[in-house]
């Protein structure tokens, strides 16, 4: 992006003045490199959403923004349903609720080297991944109508989890709101046998070793150590969510016009929040919500498993569960007053500060854990809310690395089997059922998460507490 | 062993027809050129089923009937793949192959392929959904149709 058409704020906050039909200005925060290496596209994106009715202070990219549909990945934008708030099917995304859960384990990394290879055989078997993969539960019916409301609370329910893991999670793990009767039976047929699976591209399970601490009281207050190992699952709500998003966008874009709105670009598409259309999207997605927080449920019950069989004297207890691609109600300041918002997150990890009611009590004081996920060979990064996040992005931060390089690009210049001996000589283990695959995910084609997450540091979004690098990866 | 990228794509067919994907950040472009309208929405459908695996490896052992309608050639389009997309998801199948006819805003068509083979396949990467995102379907200077847009994986 030309930055020349920007306006500095800070070394890592760039506006872009309303001009037009934008309503609100662009923000995009990131260093001056992060912003010069991101797509035209983004900013103009950025525009497009600062246009869309009854947005409110911003509309704001992430330091880790790319092109997406509508929305850019990694970005934010909060609507007000009293002042003719919009609410998009595209500012979600298809992945609905995709998002990063850590947990911890209590091993140090010198207690997996004897067991590394087996470790990572049995995870691999054990968690159904790569594309065509079906988990061992079959959802119809009522089973299925009880997921949807019931999200992780579900699956603990069931067996899958411990009753501590949903005070670990947004929401605690249950979606308030969420209305099954919304979602269509192809949405639930596409779901019937993905519950417990961790589906493909950028989706994988990642064993890690926490390397440094950058700020040891809130690390603590986690319960990260140097050298200790956990467990971090990114994955999202499977078929089921990506049917509802198709469906809910091609209805947004035909009923556009209806409710009057003239949007800047066609996939925009967006509905009055008041508005049959907007409620009965909010209750899907809230639906969708759910089943990716009962994914995760399930999937960290097996994960479980294969520890209690291969490393008995762990005991993997939740750190916390974050959400990237959501809408959710939230409470902000607007112009000196508290207000209700729909805060839109694509791409982006809610990141509410110290103290807020929100964040479990254990973990309060040291704001909400913010999980950056990784790229096979490169660092994964916890980070926390903060106070300040609240007025520069509705407390968001950034979500991940975001690619560099088209897959089209990646297939050209890495080759599968090479980027798996390659990372095996650096003693992390690889296993995924498609060479191809792991060419298209190789920790080349993603940007430099590092810089991404100094930057959300930098600009207050978050702050730094630990870094954490793969020992074993398990690649969807 | 990795397999050749499946985006280096045959030569034109018949009529000009040919596919090919075309860059995004995170996604991938898909893209379909032949004489009719018909003719390019065969040729979008093989570019979809290029970004899982390479078309040229499934065997059409089976077929399904797919009918959609539309109030454009754009929706139809959107329709036209992500019904591709639900069938492959739902079934566990790969597409290679698809005749597709269109009178009006009525597609019709058959898209012919077989269950997942993992080791035969090698299927990279499975597809949430075809977006509005470079949507477009138009009739290009040579008289060539083209349909294209991009698939979120």
């Amino acid at each position: 992006m030309d930055t020349r058409s920007l306006v500095r704020r800070s070394a890592v906050e760039w506006e872009i003045p309303p001009t037009g039909a934008m309503r609100v200005p662009g923000v995009l925060y990131g260093s001056e490199a992060l912003v010069r290496d991101m797509d035209e596209k983004v900013g103009e994106q950025v525009c497009n959403v600062a246009m869309l009715p009854g947005i409110v202070r911003a509309s704001y990219a992430m330091p880790d923004a790319h092109w997406g549909y509508g929305f850019p990945i990694g970005g934010v934008a909060a609507f007000d349903p009293d002042r003719g708030g919009v609410i998009s099917a595209g500012g979600v995304g298809f992945d609905i609720s995709c998002g990063v859960r850590t947990l911890l384990t209590g091993l140090q990394a010198t207690d997996l080297e004897p067991v590394k290879t087996s470790l990572a055989d049995r995870l691999f078997r054990h968690i159904p991944a790569g594309v065509g993969s079906s988990g061992r539960i079959h959802l119809h019916g009522d089973q299925m109508d009880a997921m949807l409301a019931g999200g992780a609370r579900w699956a603990v329910e069931r067996g899958w989890g411990r009753a501590e893991d949903l005070t670990r999670i947004e929401e605690g793990g249950c979606m308030a709101g969420a209305q099954p009767t919304e979602v269509s039976e192809r949405a639930r047929t596409r779901q019937a046998d993905e519950m417990g699976t961790l589906g493909s591209g950028n989706h994988y399970l990642e064993v890690q070793r926490v390397t440094t601490v950058f700020d040891e009281a809130v690390a603590s207050l986690y319960g990260l150590r140097p050298d200790e190992v956990v467990v971090s699952i990114h994955c999202g709500s499977r078929g089921l969510g990506h049917q509802i998003g198709t469906e809910f966008l091609r209805r947004m874009l035909v009923e556009a016009p209806r409710h009057g709105l003239a949007l800047p670009d066609r996939e925009l598409a967006c509905a009055p929040i008041h508005s049959a259309t907007g409620a009965a999207y909010l209750g899907a997605m809230r639906a969708g919500i759910n089943c990716a927080l009962a994914n995760r449920q399930i999937l960290t019950h097996l994960v479980r498993e294969v520890f209690a069989d291969v490393l008995p004297r762990a005991d993997l207890a939740l750190l916390y569960d974050v959400s990237h691609n959501t809408c959710k109600l939230e409470e902000h300041e607007v112009d000196g007053r508290r207000t209700r918002l729909f805060v839109h997150r694509k791409g982006a990890t809610r990141a509410f500060g110290p103290g807020h009611p929100s964040v479990p009590a254990a973990i309060r004081d040291g704001g909400q854990p913010v999980l950056i996920g990784g790229s096979m060979g490169t660092a994964s990064y916890v980070l926390a809310g903060t106070a300040a996040g609240e007025a520069r992005s509705f407390s968001s931060s950034c979500h991940g690395a975001g690619r560099q390089m088209s897959r089209h690009e990646a297939l050209r210049q890495f080759q599968g089997r090479s980027v798996i001996t390659g990372l095996a000589a650096r003693g992390i283990l690889i296993r995924s059922a498609s060479t191809r695959g792991v060419a298209e995910e190789a920790p080349g084609a993603y940007k430099d998460v590092t810089a991404v997450v100094e930057a959300a540091h930098e600009a207050g979004l978050s702050r730094l507490v630990a870094r954490l690098e793969p020992v074993i990866c398990v690649k969807g | 062993m990795t397999r050749p990228p499946s985006d280096v794509r045959p030569p034109a067919g018949p009529g000009g027809s040919s596919w090919e994907h075309f860059p995004h950040g995170a996604d991938v472009g898909v893209r379909g050129r032949g004489a009719t309208r018909a003719a390019a929405f065969a040729q979008a459908a093989l570019a979809l089923a290029a970004v899982t695996t390479d078309p040229a490896r499934v065997r059409p052992h089976g077929s399904i009937e797919i009918t959609c309608e539309a109030p454009d050639d754009d929706l139809l389009l959107l329709d036209w793949l992500n019904a591709l997309i639900y069938e492959a998801a739902t079934r566990h199948w790969v597409f290679g192959a698809f005749e597709v006819g269109i009178t009006g805003g009525r597609l019709r068509a058959r898209a012919f392929g077989e269950p997942i083979d993992l080791a035969r396949h090698e299927p990279a990467v499975e597809v949430k959904g075809a977006t509005p995102t470079g949507l477009r379907v138009a009739r290009e200077a040579d008289g060539r149709w083209v349909a294209e847009c991009i698939v979120d994986v």
